[in-house]
């Protein structure tokens, strides 16, 4: 139906209807000034928090590139990532997002702090299944104090623009400006993955909540029955995860899925027994998420 | 094995037969029917479903219970997977015990742990052609549970 040779449709496609690309963009520019020390290098389960968010942005998205101030391009930490050096003036996180929008203005860019030790892939399959590319900007609205969250977000090509024109007048605050102008603002299936984390108070729990465990995504079994096989469209299937209880487990499938039950309804099985919703999973276990029973 | 599921029709003689004690003065059964109609819907055909290694350690747990709680002699339970149609037999509870009482208070007991703890699944076929899951998709719409004007919702999860 449509002719690529004619000039016009491609004109067309490039004016206005076009749904750009999605690359992502770490921030790692900041300052670090309550941690103090370089919040990208912190370790959660071996792996530095800035490795980890580029290669969960990796397994999503084509293209990958680590947000820095000029002053940090030989930091062997970055440097071993493809970069975008802040082009424009000014501080904080709108400056790496403007220099983003404007290295490639073709593009839209979803943009992860660092700092999200428990971002998660249900969190980023949502935002883009989501994404709204006539807005400004995709977000999650946040569970700590309802406002959206910009450093979890895909900032569409048009919002170059208009965060210039913010910037200039009215700030730097790029959450004030995503309540300003026309973002799509999403409420999170996981709701912890946007914790970010400041303080070594802050780093010392999110620590103890990783258990010492692996880093390492663990292979779990899932067998669906009844009501959420038909759901989720399969008996079966193995999974790599970073679901490290059968409660993040199941918040990770419903939001992929859809499950119409909330996790109050249900019960859990793990390797053919009961278990509870904060149950440990291990490498290899095989969970069932129990529907409310009817036999009889 | 006190609790076990069957593919095909139950044999209710073979059942019987494997519960025969000679110290048992009182056997009491249980029988489970496919129905014409629930919650006011007509109802065509079930089909049963169950996660069956869990299930079967769970309905062993609930005869085990019932022989501490009761002083019986023996008890089974057989449940029906698949699809079954109107009038077919759906579960079977046996139980003999020295006395009729018991006998009849663990057939009971037995019966109703199974309806609320093993991992069994229904789903109701109406006249209409419609189907549902039973306590799934009426509760997806009201988790408070309230019976009547609320199950009307349909299957939309978030119609409160």
């Amino acid at each position: 139906m449509t002719d690529h040779r004619d000039p016009s449709s491609e004109a067309l496609q490039q004016a206005g209807s076009a749904r750009p690309p999605v690359f992502g963009l770490v921030l790692a520019g900041g300052l670090s000034s309550r941690m103090q020390r370089d919040k990208a290098t912190l370790e959660y389960r071996g792996k530095r928090q800035l490795e980890r968010a580029v290669e969960l942005a990796a397994e999503y998205l084509p293209e990958v590139f680590v947000s820095v101030r000029t002053a940090q391009t030989a930091d062997p930490s970055r440097a071993r990532y493809p970069l975008i050096v802040d082009s424009v003036p000014g501080e904080g996180p709108i400056v790496g997002i403007r220099s983003a929008l404007a290295a490639r203005p073709d593009v839209a860019w979803l943009v992860l702090a660092c700092d999200l030790p428990f971002l998660s892939r249900a969190a980023l399959s949502q935002l883009l299944a989501e994404r709204d590319p006539t807005a400004s900007a995709t977000a999650f609205r946040s569970a700590h104090d309802g406002l959206p969250e910009p450093l979890c977000a895909i900032w569409e090509p048009k919002s170059a623009a208009e965060l210039a024109a913010y910037q200039a007048v009215d700030g730097r605050c790029p959450r004030k400006f995503l309540m300003r102008h026309g973002a799509k603002i999403l409420e999170p299936g996981d709701r912890r993955a946007l914790d970010n984390i400041n303080t070594p108070d802050e780093y010392r729990e999110a620590l103890r909540s990783f258990d010492g465990k692996d880093s390492a995504p663990v292979q779990l079994k899932i067998q669906y029955y009844a009501l959420m096989r038909e759901q989720a469209g399969r008996s079966d299937e193995t999974l790599d995860t970073t679901a490290s209880t059968p409660a993040d487990l199941y918040s990770e499938l419903k939001a992929r899925y859809g499950f119409t039950l909330s996790r109050e309804q249900l019960k859990v099985a793990v390797n053919s027994e009961f278990a509870s919703w904060t149950h440990k999973l291990a490498a290899g276990d095989s969970v069932v998420f129990i529907p409310p029973v009817a036999g009889g | 094995m006190s609790f076990r599921f069957a593919d095909h029709p139950i044999d209710t003689a073979a059942a019987r037969a494997e519960l025969l004690d000679p110290g048992a003065g009182g056997f009491v059964t249980f029988e489970g029917w496919v129905r014409d109609f629930n919650e006011g819907r007509e109802v065509t055909a079930l089909e049963y479903e169950a996660f069956q290694t869990l299930a079967v350690k769970e309905g062993a747990r609930i005869v085990a219970e019932a022989s501490v709680r009761f002083p019986l002699s023996h008890a089974l339970c057989i449940h029906r997977v698949g699809r079954l149609a109107l009038t077919d037999m759906a579960v079977w509870v046996g139980v003999c015990a020295t006395h009729r009482g018991e006998a009849f208070d663990a057939c009971r007991f037995i019966i109703d742990a199974v309806k609320h703890r093993v991992p069994i699944w229904k789903k109701e076929h109406y006249r209409n052609g419609d189907s549902g899951w039973v306590n799934c998709e009426a509760c997806a719409a009201a988790p408070s549970h309230d019976h009547g004007a609320a199950h009307a919702h349909g299957h939309e999860p978030n119609a409160a």
